[in-house]
């Protein structure tokens, strides 16, 4: 694998990345609250959708005489306004009516796939409305010349700088102001929060919503940024990966962007090694040789980081190391056969790594101690 | 009493009813400048519905609260931190997972620069500093880097008044603080309280716990029923006489029994090792032999492997090494139902995490030993008649105060929860009882009534062991008494030999008597 094909992979592994991250950042703000969001799914498919309607109707509307990025804008915006109403619903209906956060969470879902289906199949589709394209990449002068690092995180669409500066800012926000510490409060302990003058009940409405709008920017970003229409379904359950991604990352958005590359990555590898001129088993056991070696990595942080005797015991951590370190020597040695694998299973990739994530990495992952609990005062 | 002239806080003739129920009935109370006044009371007699007013957690229907002589209003929990009033709750206010210096700064953040509101950087430094300080003042050690999960119950409980002292309380409201902590912890707390009367600060404090009462009290105001039914100093008041007060009727304080007659051996425990989850050895070479018709009282500060030893002795954690014989049969790593079925009941220490299934109705909370057993089942069916009919008779005859025997468990009152638990397990034919914190939170009344309830089953022959943080328990009821250190048993002394600083020793590992293993050959 050369510098050139790894550079490619990384860049496509930011962009599949994106959605992810917005997906997680809108999962952390409700759950930071104590608000369960497993309706992150329907929030941005309702956001791909009225992202696309929008911008697709100004354009038509004004008949090409806009700039098209201005129509993508306002699509954009359109987008976000509505799934911030969606999750207004969800939190309505969890935070004011105390339903089941996990039950309000499947009726988005299923609202939004029965309304976007049916108004692609009745107008979309019939009318043949298309798009107006997608926002431009924007190279960063000079940062974008920096060799490998420039061209992967510098040659983007402007959807992805706002994610960095997004995640660096909640990074900042969550951890660091009174906002993030009132937030966390309402999250761990309401109680606590309220006999201390913080109103939980705004708290958590404020947030859901506000997750709402980035979950739709989620959305937005595959058609805005990628294929420039809406298709139906197009979200194929990247909501519920964005949910492993943020317990993988561990509640924080630091976390969850470099978890969502990891899915991204995977999601890229599928893409790209379904051209053909890549060995599949060679490429298979690369990841094989690189998740071991990032697993161990992983424990190793956590280990070192929570400072109690919590975690793998170093020799697990050394064995695993060394068979990352084995298989990643061992690839490059052997000439492997040629085989293909089928375009499905490579298709399969992040959803095996969200199965494998969940099951094994993050077992014992704990997160806010009152999420999905509705507020009562005592 | 220092300065006794002008009250620095009155309540007067306060009123508040739910529904029917007059929880608080034209209530006078005032508190003089830095002074502890005791507000003593049983669970429900208005208590906790007078502090929350004062706390402006509820409104009063009727009477007015002046603060140095002015007449104020309180609508909520700020307005009171306003007028300088604190309140450290049962239940701890405080987040697990925040340092003790981010619970500090919750809700009123310091933060660097005033330009971005909310988002500004919080201070974490500066507050760090003040509570530095403000622990070095009041004599209240804490590291404000610490996060609250880590702490113990009294580290918290510390953080707490700290809490409510940087908030700039002075008048401190103290809800039953005692109930969590362990005899030292208690102690700890009422130098505490010495050390913020000097600096200034005025006190009230409540509780349902006549000893204290009488070790910390500048004044007393007892309630019963919502009503205040008597004002009262310690030198003026006895046990006794609060007793009366504030049961309305005379309490056995001292659990009256005979003398022990000790009979065959019921439970034998030959070397007992157990360990924690988390793999340390908390119970160590543990030898007991426990006879019918005694009383094996266990003390120690809890956390000694106390917890352990019951559970590892009633089948509910696994015993690592040597073994437990009930009856000469050997139960060790029995199933909880086979040690059951061998003649144990056990009233565990939370009762409701381990003894009830709060969900659940009293009726069936009575039969979780025996459900699939005639006369409640024949295997296949459950008969509601026959559990509703045992429900009645153990409601009378153990007199647990519920609405009906179908009302969930979670809504009756400690003491009645704890009863429903007594109830089902006193009443199998057993010959050997577990007993862990048995009054633990409990009011007078019902601690006189389970103390008794363990004497008679000592009178008719069970084996008795008893855990409890309480000395005065273990002292009162135990015919032996054994003291439990670092997970070993460190002494074993005849209760009619026992005095409390000598077990304190004991307790705190400063003495060690002769090893087991000499003592037991």
């Amino acid at each position: 694998m050369n510098t050139h094909f790894m550079v490619a992979l990384m860049t496509l592994a930011i962009i599949k990345a994106a959605p992810l991250v917005y997906g997680a950042l809108c999962g952390l703000l409700n759950e930071r609250a104590g608000v369960v969001n497993i309706g992150i799914e329907g929030m941005m498919l309702a956001g791909a959708f009225m992202a696309f309607l929008g911008s697709a109707l100004v354009g038509k509307w004004t008949g090409g005489t806009l700039n098209p990025n201005i129509s993508l804008v306002i699509g954009l915006l359109i987008g976000v306004l509505s799934s911030a109403l969606v999750a207004g619903l969800h939190a309505v209906l969890s935070i004011h009516y105390k339903i089941d956060q996990v039950i309000s969470g499947t009726v988005i879902n299923l609202l939004a796939v029965g309304i976007t289906n049916y108004v692609a199949n009745v107008y979309i589709d019939p009318t043949h409305l298309s798009g107006v394209g997608v926002f431009p990449v924007w190279k960063i002068p000079i940062l974008s010349k920096i060799p490998v690092v420039g061209p992967i995180l510098f040659e983007h669409q402007p959807m992805i700088y706002l994610l960095f500066g997004l995640v660096i800012f909640l990074q900042y926000a969550v951890f660091n102001t009174p906002w993030g510490l009132r937030l966390r409060s309402v999250g761990e302990h309401p109680q606590t929060a309220d006999s201390v003058g913080i109103n939980v009940i705004k708290t958590r409405y404020l947030n859901v919503i506000l997750g709402g709008a980035l979950a739709g920017m989620g959305g937005a970003i595959m058609v805005l940024e990628s294929v420039g229409r809406f298709q139906k379904l197009m979200t194929s359950g990247r909501g519920f990966i964005a949910l492993a991604v943020l317990i993988f990352g561990r509640w924080s958005p630091v976390g969850a962007f470099a978890a969502a590359i990891l899915f991204g990555f995977a999601e890229a590898l599928g893409v790209r090694l379904q051209f053909g001129d890549i060995n599949h088993l060679y490429a298979l056991s690369m990841i094989f040789a690189l998740a071991a070696l990032a697993t161990s990595l992983f424990w190793l942080i956590m280990r070192i980081k929570t400072k109690k005797q919590k975690g793998k015991s170093y020799p697990v951590i050394i064995t695993v190391f060394i068979i990352g370190l084995v298989s990643l020597v061992a690839a490059n040695q052997i000439t492997f056969p040629k085989v293909s694998v089928p375009i499905e299973f490579l298709g399969l990739l992040p959803y095996v790594l969200t199965i494998l994530v969940l099951t094994g990495l993050v077992k014992r992952a704990v997160g806010p101690a009152a999420v999905g609990q509705p507020y009562e005062k005592q | 009493m220092k300065n006794n002239n002008q009250p620095i806080l009155s309540l007067n003739n306060i009123s508040k009813s739910f529904g029917s129920l007059l929880a608080n009935d034209s209530i006078q109370f005032d508190l003089f400048p830095q002074e502890v006044q005791v507000l003593l009371g049983e669970n429900g007699a208005g208590k906790s519905t007078l502090m929350k007013i004062l706390y402006g957690q509820y409104q009063a229907d009727n009477g007015e609260i002046l603060i140095n002589e002015k007449p104020v209003i309180i609508r909520d929990p700020n307005d009171a931190l306003r007028f300088g009033i604190g309140m450290v709750h049962q239940h701890f206010m405080l987040v697990p997972v925040m340092t003790v210096t981010e619970n500090l700064m919750l809700g009123d953040e310091k933060t660097k620069g005033k330009w971005f509101g909310k988002l500004a950087r919080l201070d974490r430094e500066t507050v760090r500093k003040e509570i530095l300080a403000l622990g070095e003042k009041y004599g209240l050690q804490v590291n404000p880097d610490a996060l609250v999960e880590d702490l113990s119950v009294g580290e918290a409980q510390r953080v707490e008044i700290l809490k409510v002292l940087y908030k700039g309380a002075d008048i401190i409201i103290l809800d039953e603080p005692t109930a969590v902590l362990t005899p030292q912890e208690t102690e700890e707390l009422f130098a505490i309280m010495r050390s913020l009367i000097q600096q200034g600060k005025s006190i009230i404090f409540i509780t349902h716990k006549l000893k204290e009462v009488l070790s910390v009290a500048d004044r007393i105001t007892v309630l019963r029923n919502g009503k205040v039914v008597g004002h009262t100093t310690p030198s003026e008041s006895s046990m006794e006489e609060l007793a009366v007060l504030m049961v309305g009727r005379e309490v056995l304080l001292t659990a009256e029994k005979g003398l022990s007659h000790p009979d065959g051996v019921v439970l034998q425990i030959n070397d007992l090792c157990v360990k924690a989850k988390n793999g340390m050895i908390v119970v160590k070479d543990f030898n007991l032999q426990l006879r019918a018709g005694e009383i094996y009282g266990i003390a120690g500060v809890q956390g000694n492997g106390q917890s352990e030893l019951i559970e590892a002795l009633t089948g509910l954690h696994p015993v690592f090494s040597g073994k437990l014989l009930i009856n000469g049969r050997d139960l060790t790593n029995a199933s909880p139902r086979v040690v059951t079925l061998a003649g144990t009941a056990h009233v565990p220490e939370d009762r409701q995490k381990h003894g009830l299934v709060l969900g659940f109705s009293v009726a069936t909370n009575l039969i979780l030993q025996e459900y699939y057993r005639p006369p409640f089942s024949n295997g296949w069916l459950i008969f509601p008649e026959k559990i509703e009919e045992n429900a009645r008779k153990k409601i009378a005859e153990f007199d647990i105060r519920t609405p009906s025997p179908d009302s969930m468990v979670s809504n009756l009152s400690g003491g009645n929860q704890q009863k429903v638990i007594v109830a089902r397990e006193f009443s199998r034919p057993i010959n050997l009882l577990v007993i862990n914190q048995p009054t633990r939170g409990l009011d007078v009344g019902s601690i006189e009534f389970i103390h008794k309830r363990i004497i008679e089953a000592r009178d008719a022959g069970v084996a008795i062991l008893l855990v409890s943080a309480e000395l005065d328990e273990i002292l009162s009821l135990s015919d032996r008494i054994g003291v439990m250190y670092a997970g070993e048993l460190v002494a074993e002394i005849d209760a009619n030999l026992a005095d409390r600083e000598q077990l304190g020793l004991y307790m705190t590992g400063s003495k060690h008597q002769v090893s087991q293993r000499e003592k037991i050959t």
